[in-house]
Protein backbone atom coordinates (compact mmCIF):
# COMPACT_ATOMS: atom_id res chain seq x y z
CA UNK A 1 0.00 0.00 0.00
CA UNK A 2 1.30 3.73 -0.75
CA UNK A 3 0.01 7.04 0.21
CA UNK A 4 -1.10 7.73 -2.73
CA UNK A 5 -4.24 4.97 -2.19
CA UNK A 6 -5.87 7.44 -0.19
CA UNK A 7 -6.38 10.43 -3.04
CA UNK A 8 -8.49 7.90 -4.34
CA UNK A 9 -12.21 9.38 -2.76
CA UNK A 10 -13.25 5.76 -2.53
CA UNK A 11 -10.28 5.15 -0.44
CA UNK A 12 -10.38 8.38 1.27
CA UNK A 13 -14.10 8.08 2.18
CA UNK A 14 -13.71 4.83 4.23
CA UNK A 15 -10.06 6.25 5.77
CA UNK A 16 -12.35 9.79 7.07
CA UNK A 17 -15.01 7.33 8.48
CA UNK A 18 -12.05 5.33 10.48
CA UNK A 19 -10.45 8.66 11.58
CA UNK A 20 -13.52 10.63 12.47
CA UNK A 21 -14.52 9.71 16.16
CA UNK A 22 -10.85 9.77 17.46
CA UNK A 23 -10.85 13.28 16.18
CA UNK A 24 -13.45 14.00 17.43
CA UNK A 25 -12.70 12.51 20.76
CA UNK A 26 -9.70 14.68 20.73
CA UNK A 27 -11.34 17.81 20.25
CA UNK A 28 -13.68 17.06 23.14
CA UNK A 29 -10.71 16.12 25.34
CA UNK A 30 -8.69 19.54 24.41
CA UNK A 31 -11.45 21.45 24.79
CA UNK A 32 -12.40 20.89 28.32
CA UNK A 33 -8.78 20.89 29.36
CA UNK A 34 -8.49 24.43 27.48
CA UNK A 35 -11.34 25.86 29.28
CA UNK A 36 -10.31 24.57 32.42
CA UNK A 37 -7.24 26.14 32.01
CA UNK A 38 -9.02 29.23 30.86
CA UNK A 39 -11.12 29.46 33.28
CA UNK A 40 -9.84 27.75 36.68
CA UNK A 41 -5.46 27.76 36.33
CA UNK A 42 -4.62 30.83 34.59
CA UNK A 43 -4.49 34.42 36.62
CA UNK A 44 -6.38 37.25 36.63
CA UNK A 45 -4.60 40.06 34.67
CA UNK A 46 -3.13 42.69 36.57
CA UNK A 47 -4.38 45.03 34.07
CA UNK A 48 -7.22 43.86 32.32
CA UNK A 49 -8.62 41.68 35.24
CA UNK A 50 -10.95 38.88 34.11
CA UNK A 51 -12.12 40.20 30.89
CA UNK A 52 -8.44 38.79 28.98
CA UNK A 53 -9.91 35.39 29.34
CA UNK A 54 -11.52 36.17 26.07
CA UNK A 55 -8.37 35.82 24.51
CA UNK A 56 -8.58 32.13 24.95
CA UNK A 57 -11.19 31.68 22.51
CA UNK A 58 -10.12 35.01 20.12
CA UNK A 59 -6.12 34.27 19.37
CA UNK A 60 -6.80 30.44 18.80
CA UNK A 61 -9.81 31.38 16.31
CA UNK A 62 -7.57 33.79 14.83
CA UNK A 63 -4.70 31.70 13.82
CA UNK A 64 -7.29 29.07 12.59
CA UNK A 65 -9.05 31.77 10.38
CA UNK A 66 -5.53 32.51 8.77
CA UNK A 67 -4.25 28.45 9.01
CA UNK A 68 -7.48 27.41 7.21
CA UNK A 69 -7.39 29.89 4.36
CA UNK A 70 -3.94 28.75 3.62
CA UNK A 71 -4.13 25.12 3.90
CA UNK A 72 -7.26 25.99 1.54
CA UNK A 73 -4.96 28.00 -1.09
CA UNK A 74 -2.82 24.77 -0.69
CA UNK A 75 -5.22 22.08 -1.67
CA UNK A 76 -6.77 24.56 -4.34
CA UNK A 77 -3.06 24.88 -6.05
CA UNK A 78 -2.53 21.09 -5.60
CA UNK A 79 -6.17 20.81 -7.40
CA UNK A 80 -5.35 23.25 -10.19
CA UNK A 81 -1.59 22.14 -11.04
CA UNK A 82 -2.28 18.26 -11.03
CA UNK A 83 -6.11 17.93 -11.32
CA UNK A 84 -6.37 15.63 -8.24
CA UNK A 85 -10.40 15.61 -7.68
CA UNK A 86 -9.85 15.09 -3.89
CA UNK A 87 -7.88 18.16 -3.56
CA UNK A 88 -10.96 20.22 -4.45
CA UNK A 89 -12.69 18.43 -2.20
CA UNK A 90 -10.52 19.28 0.72
CA UNK A 91 -10.76 22.78 -0.42
CA UNK A 92 -14.16 22.77 -0.46
CA UNK A 93 -14.84 20.87 3.10
CA UNK A 94 -12.77 23.36 4.74
CA UNK A 95 -14.39 26.58 3.47
CA UNK A 96 -17.64 27.05 6.29
CA UNK A 97 -15.32 26.51 8.90
CA UNK A 98 -12.99 28.26 8.34
CA UNK A 99 -15.89 31.52 7.77
CA UNK A 100 -17.03 30.77 10.94
CA UNK A 101 -13.68 30.83 12.85
CA UNK A 102 -13.12 34.46 11.00
CA UNK A 103 -16.66 35.31 12.35
CA UNK A 104 -15.33 34.05 16.01
CA UNK A 105 -12.15 36.05 15.68
CA UNK A 106 -14.08 39.51 14.72
CA UNK A 107 -17.02 38.43 17.32
CA UNK A 108 -14.57 38.16 19.89
CA UNK A 109 -12.79 41.07 19.20
CA UNK A 110 -15.40 43.22 19.28
CA UNK A 111 -16.85 41.96 22.90
CA UNK A 112 -12.90 42.58 23.70
CA UNK A 113 -12.71 46.21 22.42
CA UNK A 114 -15.39 47.18 23.76
CA UNK A 115 -14.51 46.90 27.67
CA UNK A 116 -11.03 47.91 26.71
CA UNK A 117 -10.69 50.30 23.64
CA UNK A 118 -14.26 51.57 24.62
CA UNK A 119 -15.17 50.94 20.97
CA UNK A 120 -16.86 47.33 19.29
CA UNK A 121 -14.86 48.34 15.98
CA UNK A 122 -12.37 50.66 14.61
CA UNK A 123 -11.15 50.55 10.89
CA UNK A 124 -7.83 49.75 11.39
CA UNK A 125 -5.41 47.24 9.67
CA UNK A 126 -5.63 44.44 11.65
CA UNK A 127 -9.57 44.46 12.27
CA UNK A 128 -9.92 45.36 8.61
CA UNK A 129 -8.10 43.17 6.81
CA UNK A 130 -9.57 40.43 8.80
CA UNK A 131 -12.56 41.57 8.09
CA UNK A 132 -11.90 41.51 4.16
CA UNK A 133 -10.68 37.52 5.10
CA UNK A 134 -14.42 36.96 5.93
CA UNK A 135 -15.41 38.15 2.75
CA UNK A 136 -12.94 36.18 1.18
CA UNK A 137 -14.66 33.13 2.54
CA UNK A 138 -18.06 33.95 1.95
CA UNK A 139 -17.14 35.53 -1.56
CA UNK A 140 -15.60 31.36 -2.17
CA UNK A 141 -18.29 29.72 -0.73
CA UNK A 142 -20.92 31.98 -2.97
CA UNK A 143 -18.86 31.02 -6.09
CA UNK A 144 -18.85 27.79 -5.66
CA UNK A 145 -22.08 27.40 -4.81
CA UNK A 146 -23.11 29.83 -7.72
CA UNK A 147 -21.17 27.30 -10.79
CA UNK A 148 -23.18 24.66 -11.14
CA UNK A 149 -20.22 22.88 -13.33
CA UNK A 150 -18.35 21.11 -10.82
CA UNK A 151 -14.89 21.29 -12.39
CA UNK A 152 -15.68 24.92 -13.87
CA UNK A 153 -16.46 25.82 -9.99
CA UNK A 154 -13.79 24.46 -8.63
CA UNK A 155 -11.28 25.87 -10.64
CA UNK A 156 -12.47 29.01 -10.47
CA UNK A 157 -12.94 28.80 -6.65
CA UNK A 158 -9.53 27.89 -5.85
CA UNK A 159 -8.43 30.83 -8.48
CA UNK A 160 -10.12 33.02 -5.93
CA UNK A 161 -8.66 31.51 -2.90
CA UNK A 162 -5.42 31.82 -4.60
CA UNK A 163 -5.71 35.40 -5.59
CA UNK A 164 -7.14 36.17 -2.23
CA UNK A 165 -3.77 34.62 -0.34
CA UNK A 166 -2.30 37.31 -0.69
CA UNK A 167 -4.03 39.30 2.30
CA UNK A 168 -3.33 36.40 5.09
CA UNK A 169 0.80 38.06 5.23
CA UNK A 170 -1.17 41.39 5.45
CA UNK A 171 -3.42 40.67 8.50
CA UNK A 172 -0.32 38.75 10.43
CA UNK A 173 2.17 41.20 9.44
CA UNK A 174 -0.29 44.89 9.94
CA UNK A 175 0.34 45.46 13.50
CA UNK A 176 3.97 45.35 12.67
CA UNK A 177 3.32 47.30 9.22
CA UNK A 178 0.92 50.20 10.02
CA UNK A 179 0.39 52.00 13.45
CA UNK A 180 -2.52 49.86 14.73
CA UNK A 181 -4.65 49.96 17.97
CA UNK A 182 -4.53 46.42 18.15
CA UNK A 183 -1.89 44.95 19.96
CA UNK A 184 1.71 43.25 18.35
CA UNK A 185 1.64 39.80 18.36
CA UNK A 186 2.47 37.95 22.01
CA UNK A 187 3.34 34.89 20.77
CA UNK A 188 6.04 34.70 18.08
CA UNK A 189 8.58 32.30 16.35
CA UNK A 190 11.85 34.79 17.15
CA UNK A 191 11.12 35.58 20.44
CA UNK A 192 9.46 34.17 23.98
CA UNK A 193 6.47 35.07 24.73
CA UNK A 194 5.57 38.12 26.52
CA UNK A 195 2.92 36.18 28.82
CA UNK A 196 2.22 34.15 31.28
CA UNK A 197 3.27 30.67 30.92
CA UNK A 198 -0.11 29.20 32.35
CA UNK A 199 -2.26 31.54 29.71
CA UNK A 200 0.12 30.79 27.20
CA UNK A 201 -0.64 26.83 27.97
CA UNK A 202 -4.10 28.22 27.82
CA UNK A 203 -4.30 29.54 24.47
CA UNK A 204 -2.25 26.58 23.08
CA UNK A 205 -4.44 23.58 24.51
CA UNK A 206 -7.43 25.71 22.87
CA UNK A 207 -5.74 25.96 19.64
CA UNK A 208 -4.74 22.19 19.34
CA UNK A 209 -8.54 21.79 20.10
CA UNK A 210 -9.74 24.05 17.30
CA UNK A 211 -7.66 22.05 15.26
CA UNK A 212 -8.97 19.01 15.62
CA UNK A 213 -12.16 20.69 15.57
CA UNK A 214 -11.84 21.72 12.53
CA UNK A 215 -10.43 18.48 10.84
CA UNK A 216 -13.48 16.44 12.58
CA UNK A 217 -16.18 18.28 10.51
CA UNK A 218 -13.88 19.14 7.31
CA UNK A 219 -13.73 15.46 7.40
CA UNK A 220 -17.61 14.42 7.78
CA UNK A 221 -17.52 17.34 5.49
CA UNK A 222 -15.65 15.75 2.49
CA UNK A 223 -17.36 12.74 2.71
CA UNK A 224 -20.78 13.79 1.88
CA UNK A 225 -18.96 15.86 -1.20
CA UNK A 226 -17.37 12.44 -2.17
CA UNK A 227 -20.62 11.05 -1.85
CA UNK A 228 -22.46 13.72 -3.99
CA UNK A 229 -19.40 13.27 -6.57
CA UNK A 230 -19.25 9.72 -7.13
CA UNK A 231 -22.95 8.80 -6.78
CA UNK A 232 -22.86 7.63 -10.49
CA UNK A 233 -19.98 5.17 -9.43
CA UNK A 234 -20.45 1.39 -8.43
CA UNK A 235 -18.78 1.49 -4.91
CA UNK A 236 -21.24 4.34 -3.72
CA UNK A 237 -23.91 2.06 -5.02
CA UNK A 238 -23.49 -0.61 -3.50
CA UNK A 239 -22.18 1.62 -0.15
CA UNK A 240 -26.54 3.14 -0.17
CA UNK A 241 -27.30 -0.60 -0.95
CA UNK A 242 -26.01 -2.01 1.95
CA UNK A 243 -27.30 0.36 3.97
CA UNK A 244 -31.42 0.50 3.40
CA UNK B 1 -8.40 28.51 42.08
CA UNK B 2 -8.92 31.93 41.57
CA UNK B 3 -12.98 31.48 42.69
CA UNK B 4 -14.37 31.95 45.88
CA UNK B 5 -17.69 31.05 44.48
CA UNK B 6 -19.95 30.75 41.57
CA UNK B 7 -21.48 33.97 41.82
CA UNK B 8 -17.86 35.39 41.77
CA UNK B 9 -16.96 33.03 38.57
CA UNK B 10 -20.05 34.19 36.69
CA UNK B 11 -19.23 37.98 37.37
CA UNK B 12 -15.55 37.70 36.00
CA UNK B 13 -14.60 40.64 37.70
CA UNK B 14 -17.44 42.93 35.81
CA UNK B 15 -16.83 41.71 32.82
CA UNK B 16 -19.19 39.15 32.41
CA UNK B 17 -21.27 40.10 29.62
CA UNK B 18 -18.01 40.55 27.51
CA UNK B 19 -16.23 37.14 28.68
CA UNK B 20 -19.72 34.73 28.65
CA UNK B 21 -20.69 37.42 25.17
CA UNK B 22 -18.06 35.72 23.70
CA UNK B 23 -18.05 32.36 24.79
CA UNK B 24 -21.45 32.10 24.19
CA UNK B 25 -21.66 33.05 20.69
CA UNK B 26 -18.62 31.09 19.89
CA UNK B 27 -20.14 27.91 21.91
CA UNK B 28 -23.76 28.76 19.31
CA UNK B 29 -21.69 28.90 16.18
CA UNK B 30 -20.38 25.64 16.86
CA UNK B 31 -23.37 24.32 17.86
CA UNK B 32 -25.08 25.85 14.90
CA UNK B 33 -22.41 23.93 12.66
CA UNK B 34 -22.63 20.99 14.21
CA UNK B 35 -25.98 20.58 13.72
CA UNK B 36 -26.38 21.76 10.03
CA UNK B 37 -23.57 19.56 9.35
CA UNK B 38 -25.41 16.09 10.73
CA UNK B 39 -28.56 17.33 9.16
CA UNK B 40 -27.02 17.74 5.75
CA UNK B 41 -25.64 14.54 6.02
CA UNK B 42 -29.03 12.98 6.45
CA UNK B 43 -30.44 14.54 3.26
CA UNK B 44 -27.72 13.66 1.17
CA UNK B 45 -28.13 9.73 2.00
CA UNK B 46 -31.77 10.30 1.63
CA UNK B 47 -31.89 11.73 -1.51
CA UNK B 48 -28.77 9.90 -3.13
CA UNK B 49 -30.97 6.68 -2.16
CA UNK B 50 -34.39 8.23 -3.96
CA UNK B 51 -31.93 8.87 -6.86
CA UNK B 52 -30.63 5.14 -7.19
CA UNK B 53 -34.70 4.27 -6.92
CA UNK B 54 -35.88 5.72 -9.67
CA UNK B 55 -32.59 4.44 -12.00
CA UNK B 56 -33.67 1.37 -10.74
CA UNK B 57 -37.14 0.88 -11.87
Amino acid sequence: MNLYTYASPANFYVLAGKLIPWFAWGTGIFTVWGLYISFFLAPTDFQQSEAYRIIFIHVPAAWMSMFIYLVMAFWGAIGLAFNTRLSFMMARALAPTGAIFTFIALWTGAWWGKPMWGAWWVWDARLTSELILLFLYVGIIALWAAIDDIRRGDRAGSLLTLIGAINVPIIYFSVKWWNTLHQGASVSLTKAPSMAATMLQGMLVMAIAAWLYTITVALIRVRRIILERERQTEWVKALLEKET
Amino acid sequence: MEWASWSEFWNMGGYGFYVWGSYGVTAACIAVEVYLLKRAAGDTRRRLKRMQQWEEQ
